[in-house]
This record gives C-alpha cells, structure tokens and sequence, in this order.
C-alpha cells in the first residue's frame, strides 16, 4: 500500500491530493435504530471515492450527514482543514458541497438552463435590491453565470434541451441535468447519490464517462454512492464498505474486491 | 329576452363606442390592480405552497399605517418608505413566528395560520389605527387628481389622472417583478423553492431568507394597492375586499402561473365591467361585480380545473 499522507499520482496520471474531509467516528442514529456506526473515513482532493454497500447498509445516511441534510448524533466531519459546526443544507452548499439525489430532486417547471443557473446561487454576491434593479455588480454576475452555465451544458452535451421544461425529459437525461445543475457550482466536493440508479446499459456507460470526465477535466473531487459493484471499480480511485451501517472495507477497488469481509456482505456467507 | 341578451348590449357598444372605451378603460384600472394582488398571492404560493389568506389585510394595513404615520406629522413620502419598513418586519415577524415553527406541516395548517394572521390584523389595526374611515393622503404623495377628457368618435372619454397613474405605477410594478423572477438568481431562487425545497437547499437556497422576501414583496404590492385603491374608495377595513377579488383571478389564472394571474385579472376587471354595464344593470338591476368574477371562475373550473394557465396535473406512475 502507498504511503498516502501528502498525497500521490494515480496509474493514469491524476495527482491526488492532501485530505478534503475526514469523516471522524461518525454516528448516526434515529431514535433506536442505527443507521450510521462510528465510521471513520477521508476524501481527499481530486480523487473519486465511492461508498459502497448493499441496500440499507447506511449509505445514503452518510451522504446526506456529508452534504448537512442529517447532523450525526456522534463524530465530527472535518472540511478544508476546519471542523465543522452543525450546518444546515444551504449552508453547506455554500461551502462548495455540490450534491444530486437517488430520486432526482429537480425544479420540475423550470427549464434546463433555469435549473443548471440555479447551481450557480452558491456564488451570487449582488445583493437583492441590486438584482431586483438589474443593476451593475448583478448584470455581470448575471452573465459571468450564465456563461459558466453554458460551459457544463455544453460539457453535459445537453445544448439541444436546454429550453425544455424538465418536467417533459426522460429519467436518463434529468440525471444528467441534475449532474449539471450540481457542476455549475464549481464545486469543492461533488456528492453523486447513486448516478446509475434506474438507468439502462447505454445510459450508464454515459454517466460514467461524464464522472470521469468531470474528474479530469476540472479536478473536481467526487463522492459517490452505488450500489452496482461493476460500475464503482471501474470509476472510482478508493472505496469504502458498508454493511449495517458500519465499515467493513476501505482502500482501492482491488483491495476491496478481495476484502473476505466485503466477499461475504455481498455474496452472503453461510452462518454455521 | 333573449335579444335582451344576445343582440341588445352588442349594439349599444357599437352605437356609443365612447362610452364602450370609458366602460373598458375603468375595467382595465382595476384588472391590472386585481393582477396585482394576484401576482402577491401566486409569489407566496410558488415558493412555499402557502395559500395567504392574508394578502387582503395586508393591503389595509399597510394602508393605514401611511395614513396613520403621515396623521403623525411626517412627511408623505417618508412615511411610504416608513411604511415600506413596518412591511419587511411584518415580513420578517411572520417568517420567524409562524412560518418557520409549521415547516414541513400540511398546508391546510398553514393556510389556517394565514387566516389567524388574517384576525389578528384586523384586531392590530384597530387598536392602533382604530376602525373609522379614514381618506387616503393622495393629493399629499403627489398623485395628480384632475382629469382628461379625450373625445373619440365625437364622444367623451374621461380618464382621471389617477387611474392613469395606477395603471402606470401597477404596469411598472408588474414587468419589475417579471423581469426579476426570471432574469435574476434570487428570481430564480424564488421559482425553485416552490419545486422542490430538497433540491432548492442542495444548491444552497436559504428557505428563512425567501420566504421573507416574498412576503415583504406581497407587502410592497400590498402598499401600492392599498394607495390605489384608498385613493377611490377611502381606507377602511373594507378595502380587504379587493383582496378577495384575485381569488376568481387566482382560479382562473392558476394558483402557480405568474401570467395567469397578469392575464386573469386584467380579463376580469374588463369582463365584470363590461357585464355590470350592458347585461347587470339593464337585466339584473345591477351589482353583478361583487359575484360576476367567481361564477365566471366557476364555469372555467368545470372545464380546466388547472385554471386557464395553471400547470397540468400529470401524476406519472
């Protein structure tokens, strides 16, 4: 195993950096049941890490206490080197946490390009009265977005939807919006709550190359939860394990695959 | 009768076009204030699904507060942006003290809450402004009062320089508040919410801080038609009742349409006009507006009970 501590270059040549959060002996727990149990880990810049698990192993858990959805009962989440106070969502979103969801959360009566501008909140400076006015410091906030905003929608290649009301688009492509609206925030971390959830072969293969890209292209550090063992050691650099709700595994895909104790939450083994 | 009905009216309009163009330039004055009051309620309603029953109260108390404040011995002027003021923390008052402690409940309490806020103002406002009339300070704020007298087709057509100032000022109102829901993040931030307040805090949308700029802007527009109307008709609590005239607009318009509720008030200011003059009066002995605007919006709810404008209800399996 590679001494990790300053970070190192990948086989394909991505630098990975130092640590972008750790996660400290968190837990989660919601009246009496536990979904998340003291589970240590770390993100570290530019690297695509995935959470892994069977169904209700507690991952979605961890990544909405990640993203400030859920605040854990015990254990601190560290960012950029800080600790961070109980936060709520928008605030961490402002941080530059970016996040999609399993069941696509979408502005469904707005268009494309309204949903993507939206990604880009996190950077609105203007105050009120100058945006209500169309005013100075607004008008070029407006169309330095908007310009951004083009970017990811030609990145996505989604330019020939982009007036269409989301509410009228398959399932395949308003994950990819959702994916957009996410990027147009430039974000710090990227959380990916099941990207394949519900999509067939050829849209899986899209999205997966879209991760990547996004990866190496803009260097954009990338969480993601799956479920679909396939599809995470082909994308991802580290992977953690979880089953009930703690950590089983946790190092690279080929560590894992040959991890007994993943072998067994996954293939299930034989109580004697 | 049925000429009465069908032949009659129509050529009355066309024997006296002078006075079809007066009938539909005062259906016109209120049609854009009834839009208005419209757009306050649709704003409220988008981004958090909150039918505010309140909305016509607000207009009378934000009325008598200028009225009040200016009776004080402030200027005009400064008493409308003291005014302003008192409506951002009502705003901000209703945000923290109700709002934010019904999050997440069935919107049937929080309607219910918007009428307790409803009772309550009526109760506020009299004990502070107490309960007589009292005439708006129109002449004060500048707003001219006489009058044009235009004649076309050699008739006479009167506009009172008010209603052109209302129809102005409301026009002026309603293409601002157009342009900045669409044209600006925090327009587009007040869209979102109503979709999906999951998604809208993923993207680091702040519920406290929309929610109290839209009710502040439902104040502003509260204010303005409070001015306008109080202008014609005095300011007492019975100003409420415009308020209650946007909910035919509001169902024919669509509770989430921001064209709805333009196109729908203006239809009905025009229509109830038209109908009170050539069929109300003659046929019915008159007062049809006070109930013209909900039987028209009831005839359009048997056919799209979406509204004219409202989203399509589609629930995909």
């Amino acid at each position: 195993m590679l001494d990790q501590s300053q970070g190192f270059t990948t086989a394909d040549g991505r630098r990975i950096g130092g640590t972008l959060m750790e996660m400290k002996n968190i837990t989660l727990r919601f009246g009496g049941v536990v979904a998340i149990q003291d589970i240590s880990f770390d993100i570290r810049e530019g690297e695509v890490r995935a959470i892994i698990g069977p169904n209700g192993a507690g991952k979605s858990s961890m990544l909405n206490v990640i993203s400030g959805f859920y605040t854990p009962s015990e254990g601190e989440v560290w960012y950029q080197g800080s600790k961070r106070p109980p936060m709520k969502p928008f605030e961490v979103a402002r941080q530059g946490v970016a996040r999609t969801f399993q069941n696509i959360a979408l502005f469904e009566g707005m268009t494309v390009l309204d949903n993507v501008m939206t990604g880009r909140l996190t950077h609105m400076n203007a105050g009120i009265a100058a945006q209500a006015l169309w005013w100075g410091k607004a008008r070029n906030e407006e169309m330095e977005n908007r310009e951004k905003v083009e970017r990811v929608i030609d990145f996505l290649e989604i330019q020939n939807i982009r007036k269409t009301p989301v509410g009228r688009l398959p399932y395949g492509l308003k994950k990819r919006v959702e994916l957009a609206r996410a990027l147009a925030a430039e974000p710090s971390l990227l959380l990916l709550d099941e990207p394949m959830a519900g999509m067939n072969v050829e849209e899986k293969e899209d999205m997966s190359r879209f991760v990547l890209d996004v990866n190496d292209e803009f260097g954009t550090t990338i969480c993601l939860i799956e479920h679909d063992m396939g599809v995470v050691m082909d994308l991802s650099d580290r992977v953690v394990v979880m089953d009930y709700g703690k950590k089983i595994g946790d190092g690279t895909p080929d560590e894992v695959r040959n991890n007994q104790a993943v072998i067994d939450a996954y293939l299930g083994v034989s109580h004697e | 009768m049925l000429a009465d009905i069908f032949i009659n009216p129509f050529v009355d309009m066309f024997s006296a076009p002078d006075f079809l163009m007066q009938v539909l330039w005062e259906g016109l004055v209120s049609g854009i204030l009834y839009a208005l009051i419209a757009l306050g309620f649709v704003l409220i309603f988008r981004s958090s699904r909150i039918f505010n029953f309140a909305q016509g109260i607000m207009v009378v108390f934000a009325a008598l507060t200028l009225v009040g404040l200016f009776a004080m011995g402030i200027p005009a002027w400064i008493s409308v942006g003291l005014t302003l003021v008192v409506m951002f923390l009502l705003a901000v008052t209703i945000e923290r003290v109700v709002l934010r402690p019904l999050v997440g409940q069935p919107d049937i309490i929080l309607f219910m809450a918007t009428i307790g806020i409803t009772l309550f103002l009526i109760g506020f406002g009299e004990t502070i402004f107490g309960g007589e009339n009292k005439v708006m300070i129109t002449e004060e704020l500048g707003i001219p009062t006489g009058d044009f007298v235009l004649e076309p087709f050699g008739g006479l057509l009167i506009l009172q320089h008010l209603d052109i100032t209302v129809v102005v000022v409301a026009t002026l109102l309603v293409l601002a508040l157009l342009a900045f829901l669409n044209y600006t993040q925090m327009g587009r931030a007040i869209r979102a919410l109503g979709d999906d307040h999951q998604a809208a805090l993923s993207v680091g949308i702040s519920l406290q801080t929309i929610w109290v700029l839209v009710w502040f802007i439902a104040g502003i527009i509260a204010l303005v038609t409070g001015i306008a109307w109080g202008a014609r008709a005095g300011v007492s609590f019975a100003l409420e009742v415009i308020a209650y005239k946007a909910l035919p607009v509001l169902m024919l318009g669509g509770l989430e349409s921001i064209t709805g509720a333009i196109v729908g008030g203006l239809m009905i200011g025009i229509l109830e006009k038209l109908f009170e003059i050539y069929w109300g009066q003659p046929l019915l002995g008159g007062n049809t507006e006070t109930w013209f605007a909900f039987v028209l919006a009831l005839i359009v709810l048997l056919f799209r009970p979406q509204g004219l404008f409202g989203e399509r209800i589609i629930e995909r399996v």
